[in-house]
């Protein structure tokens, strides 16, 4: 399946919930099968932290053949015979505000003064978000969706569309997520965002401008966030304790003991410690400084602290004075809830706790908490309970109540 | 309880468009039917992934919880019945449970292996544990951590402060009223708080 992303123009202004307005925006998107004759089998997808609209299928390249690795974000859910099945259902796949995928973003033209935004961009709120991708189904002529689904902030959005627009949402599926970020939570998004601010390239968020980078600040981010994706389990049998095979840099001392071909390689065996402060020792090391590097090349840190921060606000019940219950009771929506039991940064018992408020409200939900080994991270991988759930709410509940088939 | 005479003869019991909760709701069967045939609305509460995964491939609202935590996801009398069908003989704290039961719905219905049925006492006579329909797993190889009999239940619900408003056995899909507690193999109870 081969998708070309599209971008949407909005001219209109967007209030913002900070009371800042956004004079005009665009949005990346991509859509995936066909919207049926009534238009009532749209199913929206709400991307997370490091994601984008790029939810399924391929990107082609200049021959038009699928580029390799090109896949979407949810490949393994989203496509055609998948968990969401997209012969039965169009679904919609939005970047959001503030992201660096082609949505209006920091490194976009600030209009008022032909510069790169960079950290003037708005502060943009999981509630912005959902009023941007409502005026996206509004250009779209869509106006009520078949389901909304999200996982971790992508839930949060889920969750926030069936308050925002009780009516516009018949289905709710809310994937390893929160009604609100608990301190410790907000501690690690706190720690990462210093990373970033106090990386000397930062220059108070205008690096662009300084034709530079804050990259160690964002590699560190990266690597801290990514401690918490996993569990201790899934990182002891991944990595334990071993040595990595190519500890130090190349340049240290001249040695490289990943070859073993010469007999002076002897002298660095794999499983003697090199009593190095600051060189690669364990493979866990390398993994997270991998993953970092990588990270720091193609995402902003602006777009960082954008995320990081509508993650800490977004909190229905605030206004409520922390009743989720009373927060809730506007949702009209049926919900599916996920979890998986070694989710320590959105745990179960957080959607335990959003099962409770909706069921308070006598709303149809059904809940499943997956045992599963792999962390919050676990949204993204393969699980067959958990796509089976996912599939079995898609074809029964959800897909019962489409029109004209 | 797989067989459906069983299932409806409890349906019976619940009345028109309650509100239901079913605790230890296996494949959802009893929700399904309680929806489509009495207009009944709720959900079930299910630990096993297989039967939860049922559950979803019904279209039955279903809960992955754990019933050893409690009912506290649930609020006074939030139900109109509580279903407990088969689920007493799973529980470690079946007391506990039996009290929140009642708290949560305005009425309750408990049904489980009824131990005193004669052919059980005719084993147990005979120096074996039973193996029957009924209870079909050997003693050193089931899924029960308890059994129990009709009479006992009668005293356990009273000393909760709990009101039987009915009570009988359920022997091949019949209701059995008279001497349950020899004669049939299920017991049933309607609780309500006291």
């Amino acid at each position: 399946m081969i998708v070309t992303p599209q971008t949407f123009q909005f001219d209109q202004p967007l209030p913002l919930q900070s009371g800042a307005v956004l004079p005009a925006y665009e949005l990346k998107v991509e859509t995936y099968g066909q919207l049926n004759a009534d238009r009532s089998n749209a199913v929206l997808i709400c991307h997370a932290l490091n994601a984008s609209h790029h939810v399924a299928g391929m990107h082609a390249g200049p021959d038009g053949q699928p580029l390799p690795k090109s896949e979407g974000w949810w490949h393994n859910m989203i496509g055609p015979g998948k968990p969401v099945d997209t012969n039965r259902f169009f679904v919609i796949g939005v970047n959001n505000l503030g992201s660096c995928f082609g949505s209006t973003g920091p490194t976009h033209t600030n209009p008022a003064t032909g510069q790169p935004w960079g950290t003037d961009f708005p502060v943009v709120t999981v509630e912005d978000w959902v009023n941007a991708q409502a005026r996206l189904l509004d250009a779209m002529g869509i106006d009520q969706l078949a389901a909304v689904m999200g996982g971790s902030l992508g839930g949060m959005q889920t969750l926030s569309w069936t308050l925002q627009y009780p009516e516009r949402v018949r289905h709710a599926v809310v994937v390893a997520s929160a009604p609100n970020l608990t301190a410790e939570n907000i501690a690690f998004n706190e720690v990462a965002r210093r990373a970033i601010v106090t990386d000397p390239d930062f220059h108070g968020g205008h690096y662009l401008r300084e034709s530079t980078l804050p990259r160690r600040g964002l590699r560190i981010a990266r690597m801290i966030g990514h401690i918490t994706y996993l569990s201790d389990d899934v990182m002891n049998e991944k990595f334990g304790r071993k040595l990595a095979a190519a500890r130090g840099s190349l340049t240290h001392k001249g040695a490289d003991p990943v070859l073993g071909d010469s007999p002076l390689d002897r002298s660095a065996p794999f499983d003697v410690y090199r009593y190095s402060t600051q060189d690669v020792e364990f493979q866990i090391e390398s993994y997270l400084r991998y993953q970092g590097d990588k990270f720091s090349e193609y995402f902003d840190a602006n777009t960082y602290l954008l995320i990081t921060r509508a993650l800490d606000y977004f909190d229905p019940a605030r206004e409520f004075d922390g009743n989720l219950s009373a927060a809730l009771a506007r949702a009209k929506a049926k919900f599916l809830l996920v979890s998986f039991t070694t989710d320590w940064r959105f745990s179960p018992a957080r959607s335990r706790e959003m099962v409770k408020a909706l069921l308070d409200n006598g709303r149809d939900v059904s809940y499943a908490e997956i045992d599963a080994p792999h962390g919050h991270d676990a949204f993204l991988l393969d699980d067959a309970r958990y796509h089976a759930a996912v599939r079995s709410y898609f074809q029964q509940t959800v897909a019962a109540e489409l029109g004209g088939h | 309880m797989a067989e459906s005479n069983v299932m409806h003869a409890i349906a019976a019991l619940v009345p028109q468009g309650s509100r239901v909760l079913d605790l230890g709701c296996g494949d959802g069967a009893m929700l399904a039917h309680l929806q489509s045939v009495r207009g009944c609305t709720g959900y079930g509460v299910e630990i096993d992934d297989t039967k939860v995964q049922a559950c979803l491939k019904r279209g039955v609202n279903v809960l992955q919880l754990n019933l050893e935590d409690g009912l506290t996801m649930f609020g006074d009398g939030s139900f109109d019945v509580v279903l407990q069908i088969d689920t007493l003989q799973h529980l470690r704290n079946a007391e506990t449970m039996l009290r929140e039961t009642a708290r949560v719905g305005r009425s309750a219905i408990v049904a489980f292996p009824n131990f005193a049925h004669w052919p059980n006492r005719l084993a147990v006579m005979q120096g074996r544990m039973p193996v029957t329909k009924r209870l079909p797993y050997q003693w050193y190889d089931t899924p029960n951590i308890r059994v129990g009999t009709h009479a006992d239940f009668e005293v356990l619900a009273r000393s909760c402060g709990l009101a039987i408003e009915d009570s009988f056995g359920l022997q091949e899909g019949e209701v059995v009223r008279r001497w349950p507690n020899l004669l049939a193999s299920t017991a049933v109870f309607r609780i309500r708080n006291g």
